[in-house]
């Protein structure tokens, strides 16, 4: 009896030290990423890589300038497309949907965000890149938005159903109707939540490679327009790592960890305004 | 089937409305509000059955009753704030004045009978926002008579004294009493002609209670109240009227003195003695 | 007559007070996602049909890729998009779920909070960067000492023989392990901390360890989220890309080494649909793009249902 309770002891702790070492080596490949990226990426980066054009193939120095504002406009693109309709789809959603048609958009939303993104890619370049005859900015960007949207739409439905059915009322009772109520009392009390989420979604669409390879493809050069080709942060990390250019090598774990850094601040800020704590506005 | 109503001097000829206030304070005046075999579902549940009574004008009505008798749910048929409630569903009639309630336009019946809620709801803005907000979605914008009016309302709510140097802090900043007569300022901006209590002290101590009650008892004057409580004290000090509500029917409503004193009815009876112990 | 009267009343009261535009406008834009739904099925089909029309069902086991002598066979993709995330979940599945209950039920509330912030970060680091370390830091390590070490030791199974490149099936399988952890973690842990308190308690009350209470009660309670949780990361394994491309060969051939360079569905379609040019590849490449659509969606579909069933913080919200 005793032999067997200190058994079951032995058996609890055993499970706590595995389970936790687990967890461990889960958490310390974040620390191995970022230590390995600025180990290597901080050693290559400097003033050229934010200023200067790519050299041609095998010459050393140039930088990224051109793949840095490209990223910036592609993730523009996809704001302007993705964030109204995210935002007001997600309205419906939480305010004025039915039970069946709101699940059946859920739903489908749910499987979009699911589809592998180099599918979408095909998709924006049957749907923009073959009618426009020509890879373009806008054609990376729509590419983004259709992967921004069903991120949008949820987090807008999570964050105004967040919003106390009280305060609802109370706008309703002084005479507003639905629509003034949820413009004026609703979205105001769910904006802080709402707004991170899609800091959250333009994030993760920043760092988005597939959909680019064949959309935005790229560019040596500035892009002169969006129905231009355009250089982008991800789609050089790719090109560069898998070239035989050392110096090219150098210049991807640069990107890296440009890229990296941009993303996890966003999420870092997003997620420390989004603890309970802070949950209210005011 | 199952009603005793004494109705206060339910008059069957209906004369136009008076405008509002100008009726004073009489005891036994007209009816502000007249129901009339109400049935109302949530779903397939009935939450009222058959319930009927005449609201006096310039009088506090007091609806009591054990949680799940269907008191809130009345209140919440006389400004139609059940319509946010997909499955409910209401049949009978509800005339303000002499103008069907059911079927008028809903944000004027709303305007018309303003709602205060068991916990403090202020909106997420400064106090002065919340005050003008029901004046600003029914188009009020001249800033000189908002400001106007949110003084006036505020003075109604007895909370101006309080509150009247710091107007353009945020409304969270206020204490929970305070916040409760914030929410009655709030829905007295739009000077409506009944105002509707759902359990509005509940969330408070008993001395902020006494403020709202003090209130209530002053502004009976200019408009009609009905107010929800579950604290017999409260309706027996300050109602005129009071109706008692179980499961889901109106089994008495009489002029609080009789509900409380002789009730007929022996449910009544039952409910006021195990209350008052 | 005053039925009609009454109703084109309230339709114009209705529309003065803009509720209804506002529905309207705002159906209109949800309405945008069944759109992009139904357009991408749609332009994926009408794109594809040429390599329908050539190869039929045949398209999915033939095993010749050559697009210079006009041979399409999509099996060596389809294997290899198989075996890597075959490679991925055996390792997978055990970190990621010891990792979820030690975050919900084993650690210190402290400890379990700032180690899920650390893994919500590493859900958002983007698959490119994963490419990059595969690329310089893990491929290098496969090539020595880890597969050598393997067949030395496991050397006797088929799959543990052949030459040692480094990139393979093997690499793509880890990288994508390593991938997928994060995203099991946090669905299984919210799977677990759904799961009512009175359900842990009555276990710990007849004298239990807080491992047995875990394990016999807690555990079998979330199952089916966690169960989700696996297919969730599954699809995304599946489907992932820029990493695998980076890391598994490029190479169109079936073996049974996972040493061996391999390719995967997403990898083919990255490498090589800016190149093709005949329209019978681009076809082909499409359609395995369809092919890549149809898996990942049922395995969706699959997972979400599962997880709507334990935590209902899925799907159904409603």
């Amino acid at each position: 009896m005793m032999y067997r309770f200190r058994w079951r002891k032995i058996v609890n702790l055993l499970m706590f030290g595995i389970t936790g070492l687990c967890t461990l080596v889960t958490v310390a490949v974040l620390f191995l990423i970022l230590g390995y990226l600025v180990w290597k990426g901080g050693t290559s980066i400097n003033l050229d890589f934010f200023t200067q054009l790519p050299k041609p193939p095998g010459e050393a120095g140039g930088g990224m300038a051109n793949a840095i504002l490209g990223s910036a406009q592609l993730v523009l693109v996809a704001a302007l497309i993705g964030v109204p309709v995210g935002f007001v789809g997600g309205v419906y959603l939480a305010e004025f949907g039915g039970p069946t048609w709101s699940f059946v958009i859920r739903y489908v939303a749910d499987l979009l965000n699911g589809v592998p993104s180099i599918v979408l890619g095909i998709f924006a370049y049957s749907m923009v890149v073959l009618p426009m005859r020509n890879f373009s900015v806008l054609a990376g960007g729509f590419a983004l938005s259709i992967i921004f949207i069903p991120l949008a739409v949820r987090t807008t439905e999570q964050f105004l159903r967040a919003v106390e059915q009280p305060l609802r009322e109370g706008a309703l009772a002084l005479g507003a109707s639905k629509w003034k109520a949820i413009a004026t009392v609703v979205i105001p009390a769910a904006m802080r939540g709402v707004a991170t989420g899609m800091m959250l979604g333009i994030a993760r669409v920043a760092g988005e490679t597939a959909p680019l390879l064949f959309t935005s493809f790229n560019n040596r050069y500035w892009s002169s327009g969006i129905d231009e080709p355009a250089a982008s942060l991800p789609v050089m990390i790719f090109t560069y790592a898998i070239s035989p250019y050392p110096d090219w090598h150098r210049q991807a774990w640069a990107a890296g960890l440009v890229l990296l850094a941009l993303i996890l601040v966003v999420n870092v800020i997003a997620r420390v305004l989004l603890l309970p704590k802070h949950a209210h506005g005011h | 089937m199952l009603m005793a109503i004494d109705m206060p001097a339910l008059r069957p000829d209906v004369s136009p409305r008076a405008p509002a206030g100008d009726s004073g304070h009489h005891p036994d005046g007209r009816p502000k509000i007249r129901v009339s075999q109400i049935h109302f579902y949530y779903g397939s549940f009935q939450a009222l059955d058959d319930v009927s009574l005449a609201i006096g004008a310039n009088r506090i009505t007091a609806l009591i009753g054990p949680s799940g008798c269907g008191k809130s749910t009345f209140l919440r048929v006389l400004n139609r704030m059940y319509e946010t409630v997909r499955s409910a569903r209401v049949e009978g009639s509800v005339f303000l004045d002499d103008q069907d309630a059911l079927a008028m336009d809903v944000t004027e019946l709303r305007r018309r009978v303003g709602m205060v809620f068991q916990k403090p709801n202020p909106f997420p803005k400064s106090i002065f926002d919340n005050v003008a907000y029901g004046l600003k979605v029914n188009g009020l914008r001249n800033r000189a008579r908002l400001r106007e009016a949110v003084e006036r309302s505020l003075r109604r709510a007895a909370l101006w004294e309080e509150v009247k140097g710091k107007l353009h802090d945020s409304a969270y900043a206020l204490s929970g009493g305070q916040q409760q007569r914030l929410c009655i300022a709030r829905a007295l901006a739009v000077d409506p002609e009944v105002l509707l209590l759902d359990e509005p002290s509940s969330a408070l101590d008993p001395i902020a209670t006494g403020k709202i009650e003090e209130l209530l008892f002053h502004l009976k004057q200019s408009c009609t109240i009905v107010i929800v409580t579950h604290n017999m004290q409260q309706a027996a000090r300050i109602a005129d009227d009071t109706g008692f509500f179980l499961m889901g029917r109106l089994i008495e409503f009489d002029k609080a003195r009789v509900i409380f004193k002789t009730p007929a009815r022996k449910e009544t009876e039952d409910y006021i003695t195990g209350r008052f112990g | 007559m005053p039925r009609a009267a009454a109703l084109s009343r309230t339709l114009v009261r209705r529309l003065r007070t803009g509720d209804e535009i506002a529905y309207l406008a705002t159906l209109t834009f949800a309405n945008v996602i069944l759109l992009i739904a139904a357009l991408l099925v749609f332009e994926l089909w009408t794109t594809s049909a040429l390599s329908r029309q050539r190869f039929g069902w045949g398209f999915l086991t033939g095993s010749t890729w050559d697009p210079i002598a006009g041979n399409f066979g999509a099996l060596p993709f389809i294997y290899g998009t198989v075996v890597t995330s075959a490679v991925a979940l055996l390792i997978g599945v055990p970190l990621g779920v010891s990792a979820a209950i030690f975050l919900a039920e084993l650690a210190p509330p402290r400890v379990s909070d700032g180690l899920t912030f650390v893994i919500e970060l590493l859900a958002a680091v983007p698959s490119v960067i994963y490419g990059l370390l595969g690329v310089f830091l893990l491929v290098p390590l496969m090539r020595d000492p880890v597969q050598p070490f393997l067949r030395q030791t496991l050397g006797f199974l088929p799959w543990f023989q052949g030459p040692n490149f480094g990139v393979g099936y093997l690499a793509a399988g880890v990288v994508l392990a390593v991938m997928i952890v994060p995203l099991m973690t946090s669905i299984s842990r919210e799977a677990l901390l759904a799961v009512p308190r009175d359900q842990r308690e009555a276990a710990l009350a007849v004298g239990a360890t807080r491992w047995e209470a875990t394990w016999k009660v807690v555990v079998p309670y979330a199952r089916l989220g966690i169960f989700g949780s696996v297919f969730l990361a599954l699809a995304r394994a599946i489907g992932e890309t820029m990493a695998v491309t980076m890391v598994i060969g490029n190479n169109p051939n079936i073996s049974a080494s996972l040493f061996a360079p391999g390719y995967s569905i997403a990898a083919v379609i990255a490498n090589e649909f800016t190149e093709a040019t005949e329209a019978i590849h681009i076809a082909t490449l499409i359609q395995l793009g369809l092919v890549l659509f149809a898996l990942t969606i049922i395995i969706n579909a699959l997972a979400r249902l599962l997880i709507l069933m334990t935590t209902r913080k899925g799907t159904a919200q409603q």
